[in-house]
């Protein structure tokens, strides 16, 4: 099953390579990673998507908090959680398509940031099964580039991961 | 209010600018630090990054310096020293080549969770990255194979870095760090001021098993009717043998060890069915596939002891006690997990224990007991004593009884390796000092340095095969040069035996690369160091030439056996199979 693993982790240099690393040295794998310091310079959070049976998830999470640097950490699935992923997606939009591309990114709530005679640039942000299903109503030849933030999330309600 | 709090005051402030005005440098903190926190010797090897905390050694003598003669042996030595004393080691080396030839002995202990603190060299912090000349980048190369590193990038840092690092080896699961001093860190200056505690939100071992899962444990324990204790490294690594042996005899129940846990409970008490896995006993590996609840305890299931997972322990409930939560449920599903000190759940156990109404079921126990003396009759480890040739098996029980069973013992990797671990019958722990979990040859020799080093006073023997001596064999100069009286047991089958076996057994015979060729003459090799060589062929002389060697207490003796080399190591279970699929002689 796909899981969300937040992590507080010390501010330090390396701190990132020792997350990738335990990964690769364990053969679990990454579907996305993001990090960025808190409003607490002193941390980091980082936020992984990772897909594995259990017993997997279960030896993950072990192994992250083992790694020294770990503050905390939280497995979003064992509670109700809000995900958010942003995607920035340049498309060919000259002719008849200009129009088109324009109802498709009204529909995803997406907005237009930059415009060329050509293209549009549109942001897009929320699940990322809504990220593929916008990218999968564009006609694959017109998709010029795509940037995605990868996965963040947060618990909702009272269930927070903080110090 | 009269004043006498500003009188203090006053002297707190005096004192404060008094610790102000001393400025060391960072190579002066790296020796101050390591004396605070009682560390007595390094083991190392200098070279250009390092020169300025080579200098601040030269100038001290509170801290004993050991040259070993190749950076890996600094590693073993320290290894070796912290697995016979319980506290940690210690090693010093330099940049780039220094730092990797640490490498193998940073991942042996790494495997077998030693305390170490390896500190290495680095080019100055404004060249890091340049590709400076001897740089690798040491926090990367061994952050695999640490409990943690640091590299310290402002001396100010430093002292607190060394405290952390011995904080971070020493508690919980014990582990190796390394941390890495750029030139430039030792040469500035800072205040020095090394703490006594430390804490750190990100890092906080357990120090207590839960009360009720142990409550749960031993109601399950005496429910019991074929039960097994298996006790692995964790035991001796937390020192908690006096406790397992106690509850051991207080139960009255087979137990099993490791090889890392080997003296944990005294190999010599009936109780003992010797050790389980790949070369282990048939009693042991029989009572582990037969029993009913499976009491393990700071063991990790390693792929050597379960053999088939699928097929490990089918009828066992299973209670595992480990420090990290990590080995919990890896590889076998447990039942009764109990994440705590091994000491700490052992002695709240026996607490339990002592106090619960119920009892041991003593008919059940008698008929368990009763099948395990049948296996044991099978006498496993039976070999011919009438050949003609040397019997490697032979030469470890007569170095058994010429030492009296006091000696301590490290070996290399191989057939030697698993004959020392039958044979020879340890009753204390930190005694038997070998590579498990790595598997490292080389390590035997600069770990029985280490052990000497620690107990200046007390026999060590290292037991070895030609093909591991020669790893680390330069280490002779060294212990020439310390006058470390070891005795080597060189089990010389001209083979590497071990991958012998496995190519007699499992490849049709086809001994590729397994012989060994060319094999220096030893005896002159040790005397060309200035020790004692000695050669010894015949099954009669095993005995009176180990008298001998055991004899010249201010003597390093190499003796060199030339033994059987069509001999295996048996039982045995192969790779992928059950416990009770052993291969018997
Ligand atoms: C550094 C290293 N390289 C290779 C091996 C693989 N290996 C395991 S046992 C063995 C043979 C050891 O031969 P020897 O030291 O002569 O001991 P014996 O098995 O003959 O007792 C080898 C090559 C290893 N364990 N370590």
């Amino acid at each position: 099953m796909r899981h969300i693993i937040s992590i507080l982790m010390e501010n330090e240099a390396g701190a990132l390579s020792r997350v990738a690393g335990l990964f690769s040295a364990r053969g679990y794998n990454i579907e996305s990673l993001t990090v960025a310091a808190t409003e607490d310079e002193s941390l980091s959070r980082m936020t992984l998507v990772t897909r594995g049976t259990d017993e997997v998830i279960e030896q993950i999470t072990k192994q992250l908090n083992k790694l020294i640097d770990v503050v905390k950490l939280m497995d979003m699935h064992e509670g109700p959680h809000i995900e958010r992923e942003m995607m920035l997606i340049k498309v060919r939009a000259a002719g008849p398509a200009r129009e088109e591309v324009k109802r498709l990114a009204d529909i995803f709530r997406g907005r237009i940031i930059d415009v060329s005679d050509t293209t549009y640039t549109i942001e897009v942000t929320g699940t990322s099964e809504k990220l593929d299903a916008f990218v999968g109503a564009i006609i694959r030849t017109d998709i010029i580039e795509v940037v995605r933030s990868g996965v963040t999330g947060i618990a909702r309600g009272e269930r927070a991961l903080h110090l | 209010m009269p004043d006498i709090r500003a009188f203090f005051w006053f002297f707190d402030f005096a004192g404060t600018r008094e610790t102000k005005q001393v400025e060391l440098t960072g190579a002066e903190i790296f020796v101050r630090s390591l004396v605070e926190q009682g560390i007595e010797r390094v083991f190392g090897y200098p070279g250009g990054a390092v020169l300025p905390i080579y200098d601040a050694l030269f100038q001290q003598d509170e801290l004993q310096h050991v040259l070993v003669r190749h950076e890996q042996a600094a590693t073993h030595a320290a290894d070796g020293y912290a697995r016979s004393t319980g506290r940690p080691g210690v090693v010093l080396v330099t940049s780039g080549p220094g730092a990797t030839n640490a490498v193998t002995g940073i991942a042996t202990a790494y495997m077998d969770s030693i305390p170490l603190v390896v500190f290495t060299g680095q080019v100055p912090t404004a060249l890091i990255g340049n590709d400076a000349f001897q740089e690798v980048d040491s926090v990367g190369i061994t952050r695999p194979c640490v409990k943690h590193n640091f590299l310290v990038k402002d001396v100010n840092d430093l002292a607190v870095t060394i405290r952390k690092a011995f904080y971070v080896a020493m508690t919980g699961r014990p582990g190796p760090v390394v941390v890495d001093i750029p030139k430039d860190v030792a040469t500035a200056r800072a205040e020095f001021h090394y703490p006594k505690r430390i804490s750190m939100r990100s890092y906080n071992p357990v120090t207590r098993g839960h009360p009720r899962q142990i409550k749960k444990a031993v109601d399950l324990m005496l429910s019991a009717k074929r039960p097994m204790l298996y006790t692995g490294g964790g035991v001796i690594l937390a020192n908690a043998s006096s406790q397992l042996t106690e509850m051991t005899k207080l139960l009255g129940y087979p137990i099993t060890n490791t090889l890392m846990g080997l003296g944990a409970f005294p190999a010599t008490h009936r109780q003992n069915l010797g050790m389980l896995g790949m070369h282990g006993t048939y009693e042991a590996n029989m009572g582990m596939h037969n029993c009913d609840v499976l009491i393990a305890i700071g063991a990790r299931f390693d792929d050597r002891v379960t053999g088939n997972v699928d097929k490990f322990c089918p009828t066992a409930t299973v209670i595992h006690v480990d420090i990290d939560p990590a080995s919990i449920s890896k590889n076998v599903k447990v039942d009764v997990p109990i994440v705590g000190p091994v000491d700490q759940v052992l002695k709240e156990m026996l607490k339990v224990l002592k106090e619960s109404k119920k009892k041991p079921d003593a008919d059940a126990q008698k008929a368990w007991w009763k099948q395990i003396e049948e296996w044991r009759d099978m006498d496993c480890l039976k070999y011919d004593h009438d050949s003609d040739l040397i019997k490697p098996q032979f030469v470890l029980e007569k170095l058994y009884e010429v030492t009296k069973g006091k000696a301590f013992v490290t070996s290399d990797v191989g057939q030697h390796q698993m004959w020392a671990a039958q044979f020879y019958k340890f009753d204390k722990p930190n005694r038997w000092i070998n590579s498990g979990g790595l598997g490292t040859m080389g390590f035997g020799l600069p770990a029985a340095m280490g052990v000497q080093f620690a107990h200046p006073k007390e026999t060590v023997a290292c037991v070895t095969g030609e093909g591991s001596i020669q790893m680390c064999i330069q280490e002779l100069s060294t212990c020439r040069q310390y006058g470390l009286p070891l005795k080597i047991i060189n089990l010389n089958n001209g083979y590497l035996g071990m991958v012998r076996q496995w190519q007699q057994f499992f490849y049709d015979g086809r001994y590729a690369m397994s012989y060994m060729e060319s094999l220096p003459d030893f005896v002159k090799l040790a005397e060309s160091y200035g020790h004692v060589g000695m050669q010894i062929t015949r099954p009669e002389d095993v005995e009176p030439a180990l008298k001998e060697a055991f004899k010249m207490k201010d003597r390093l003796v190499f003796m060199d056996f030339l033994t059987d080399k069509s001999e295996n190591v048996y039982p045995m279970i192969p790779a992928g199979a059950g416990q009770n699929e052993m291969i018997l002689v």
